[in-house]
């Protein structure tokens, strides 16, 4: 589904990516970690071409995401995107958030746009919040909201930069929970996340980056318990301390 | 010249009134034409495109650096030529005051765009959306919105400079009140009022954005 080939970037002079390579299957759960500034967060952005990188590829269902050629709005509405800021449109209410997109990108009428989105709404528990703007919702709220406004578009696959960094503790929990459901159910995604026991519990495996490059993709299992390279075990160590 | 007597205010009024519905009319017209071209201004200068942003932002220099009375007089003397037949006063201090105006809206329009984060317009571009549909329904509203006591301040200023259309003979409340005063010998009494008049409309407007402006501040 996701193929990244030995993608590099740079910043003028330095490089962010580095021989980047992996891929993600259709159905799989890969999460992706490291310190920060590992450049977790520019290659995630690079799968959808929000960010451009300088050498390599990435293809998306095998529609290339750099090719100038690419319709690249067309691809982007077929590939959900989760942020660490939600990212909520202020100005707009809830279910105008996520009518949006359905309307303006996919041609759907208003009202089978509507009935989609309060369904989603339904599903991540936020019914009755529909008419609350973005600044009345708690983070948790928000970020699921965000969930929700990126399956609205029946994506492919999801990406998640992120998702759980900015919220309060006690909101990560029901965060995670949907993004739980959404991976048994078979649902492709690729996720920057440092929840390790989100990684446990449903990630089939673990790309670890570092100073831009990746490190190891290993099944889950494998990284956790017996991780190959120093740098790895440095930040497990660090990150399942507390 | 003894002393003041202001009984010229009563039969001034209808006189007053016309030219406060001319001034209040150019301001409106001013003031969304500013809006709209200002805005096209500031994206214009935003744009990628090199030459584009130049130009706009040559235009935008150039209303900033000149005098207002200049520009009025100036494109008093030029519209006809590129019209081809005189445009009247009226006429003239509209097309140069929106012109003149949407180089200040530019400004204001560009750093409220400025405002909005890139990751509001990853959000946009995620979902699909195209560059000028992010515009359109993501960036703009939003850009608007901070913005909007800015540019309300910016409007009571535009009100305020509709006066300086005297320089062209253009019938607003401040040439109302000047030819009422010299008819009845009575210039400084019209001042008195012309000026209670501009004191009124400002300082309402004036509380007006500063409630605004605590309402906004409570949403975001």
């Amino acid at each position: 589904m996701i193929e990244i080939r030995n993608v590099s970037k740079w910043y003028g002079p330095t490089q962010v990516l580095k021989g980047c390579s992996t891929q993600v299957a259709k159905g799989e759960v890969v999460v992706v970690c490291g310190p920060s500034g590992s450049g977790k967060s520019t290659l995630i952005k690079c799968v959808n071409g929000l960010e451009p990188f300088t050498e390599g590829s990435i293809a998306v269902d095998g529609i290339s995401v750099g090719d100038p050629k690419t319709d690249l709005p067309k691809l982007r509405a077929r590939v959900g995107m989760v942020f660490q800021h939600f990212e909520l449109f202020p100005h707009m209410s809830v279910r105008q958030n996520l009518a949006l997109a359905q309307v303006r990108v996919l041609g759907r009428k208003a009202e089978e746009a509507d009935a989609r989105g309060m369904s989603l709404l339904d599903r991540v528990g936020l019914r009755a919040h529909a008419d609350k703007f973005p600044g009345q919702l708690s983070g948790g709220q928000q970020q699921r909201v965000a969930i929700a406004r990126a399956l609205a578009m029946d994506p492919i696959c999801l990406l998640f930069d992120e998702p759980t960094s900015a919220l309060d503790p006690e909101m990560i929990g029901e965060v995670l929970d949907v993004m739980v459901e959404l991976a048994q159910e078979g649902m492709t995604m690729m996720c920057v996340t440092h929840e390790m026991g989100f990684a446990r519990k449903v990630a089939r495996r673990v790309v670890f980056m570092d100073h831009g490059e990746i490190v190891e993709d290993a099944p889950a299992g494998a990284f956790f318990d017996a991780p190959a390279s120093d740098r790895a075990r440095t930040f497990l160590a660090r990150i399942l301390h507390h | 010249m003894g002393e003041f007597d202001f009984s010229v205010w009563g039969p001034s009024l209808p006189f007053i009134r016309d030219g406060l519905l001319f001034t209040l009319r150019l301001t409106l017209i001013a003031m969304t034409g500013g809006i709209v071209f200002g805005t096209l201004l500031a994206l214009a200068r935003l744009s990628p495109i090199v030459p584009l942003s130049r130009v706009a932002g040559a235009y935008v220099d150039l209303m900033r650096s000149v005098p207002l009375v200049l520009v009025i007089l100036w494109f008093f003397l030029v519209i006809p030529y590129l019209t081809g037949k005189p445009v009247g006063a009226e006429v003239s201090a509209i097309i140069t005051f929106t012109a003149f105006e949407a180089a200040f809206y530019c400004e204001i329009m560009r750093s409220g765009i400025q405002s909005v984060s890139r990751g509001q317009v990853h959000a946009a571009h995620a979902l699909g959306l195209t560059q000028a549909q992010a515009m359109i329904h993501v960036v703009l509203p939003q850009a608007l919105r901070n913005m909007l006591p800015v540019l309300l301040t910016q409007t009571i200023v535009l009100f305020q400079d509709t006066s300086l259309v005297y320089a062209i003979g253009a019938k607003d409340m401040l040439k109302a009140a000047d030819v009422v005063g010299k008819n009845y010998n009575r210039p400084v009494e019209m001042i008195v009022l012309s000026a209670l008049i501009y004191f009124a409309i400002c300082f309402s407007l004036s509380l007006a954005v500063r409630q605004l402006q605590k309402r906004v501040a409570i949403v975001r």
